[in-house]
């Protein structure tokens, strides 16, 4: 016999994210997922930010990888806490590995923490870790066709940082068409050219972050 | 190949349906997907084939339907679906805006129905 049945594929993890949300949001933690491919520069954005904001805020990583920990490493060498999780392979994080990865971090007094995905433009965008905002980072080097190629990621993202702006001379690469095709399934989507090399605009994402964080109430 | 979490999240299902409903032999699954989610029917069918052998669902059939990308205008809110796929700078059919489109289906994933006995 023909059983209708309509239920999400993915409900399972939904629900993992829907309660993570919920303890992120009691603890008044604002929680990014950064997305990019392999190479784009997750971890030295997130070396800069760091140490440019370790004044102001408690951040922590949780670092999705598919085998080694050296990204863990390079992020706990600004003083930040750093968690590793290996996923053995597997494309993406999910809900339950954050779930997992919580018990080695120290919430106390969290102002933000950051999840660096695995290096992938399509299969993280699947699955919600929690968090508050996606961020999608795209390196000049990549093509400026990206986020015509991988629209869900950016339709998904409030931000699109575009990193290594100190290439632009030597890459055929246009602000203004990764912007377009960015914005054509999302006109709220926040683009931020930077160099996380020089430091050239990480002025604006730094007051975007900013701005998150007060618009997200603090722990009650 | 997040197809492989996909099928896992599918088997999980099935299993719940199908003793909801009290049947144990399952003929074939039918999954809908959206334009937007990446999804890759030949991956997924992979994926189905080698976690479902060696369980009670071996040999059931998967079956895919994907769902097009559906726009409303960012200007005039007319709705309409690309013509290109790959197109996501698609012009409105109506005003030509290019910039702003809201999604109306394209980004669904789920499990329609399942034939057993």
């Amino acid at each position: 016999m023909q059983i209708p049945i309509v239920r999400n594929i993915l409900e399972a993890n939904d629900r993992i994210a829907a309660q993570l949300k919920k303890s992120f949001a009691e603890k008044g933690i604002l929680v990014l997922n950064l997305m990019s491919s392999p190479g784009a520069g997750k971890t030295s954005l997130l070396e800069r930010t760091l140490r440019d904001l370790a004044p102001e805020f408690r951040m922590a990583v949780i670092e999705g990888d598919l085998q080694t920990d050296n990204d863990a490493r390079r992020v706990a060498a600004t003083g930040a806490q750093a968690v590793q999780v290996n996923t053995d392979g597997g494309c993406h994080l999910d809900g339950s590995m954050i779930m997992e990865a919580l018990n080695s971090l120290d919430l106390s007094g969290l102002d933000i923490l950051f999840v660096e995905n695995v290096g992938n433009l399509v299969c993280p965008a699947e699955f919600s870790v929690g968090e508050d905002h996606n961020i999608a980072l795209l390196s000049v080097a990549e093509g400026d066709d990206k986020p015509e190629k991988y629209p869900l990621l950016f339709h998904i993202s409030s931000v699109m940082l575009l990193n290594k702006t100190d290439l632009l001379p030597y890459v055929d690469f246009s602000l203004e068409k990764a912007s377009a095709h960015a914005t054509a399934l999302n006109k709220e989507i926040a683009v931020f050219p930077v160099s996380c090399r020089t430091g050239e605009g990480l002025d604006a994402w730094y007051g975007w972050l900013r701005a998150a964080r007060a618009a997200k109430k603090p722990a009650a | 190949m997040h197809e492989m979490s996909i099928v896992q999240g599918l088997l999980d299902i099935i299993r719940q349906e199908m003793g909801r409903h009290g049947v144990t032999r399952l003929h074939e699954v039918k999954v809908v997907h959206g334009r937007l989610t990446n999804v890759v029917p030949e991956a997924l069918d992979l994926a189905w084939e080698v976690l479902s052998k060696d369980t009670e669902f071996e040999g059931a059939r998967l079956v895919t339907e994907e769902i097009p990308l559906r726009l409303r205008c960012g200007a005039c809110r007319a709705e309409f679906s690309p013509e290109h796929l790959s197109a996501v700078l698609a012009p409105c059919p109506s005003c030509g805006e290019e910039l702003g489109h809201e999604v109306v289906a394209g980004r669904e994933m789920y499990i329609a129905q399942i034939e057993a006995e």
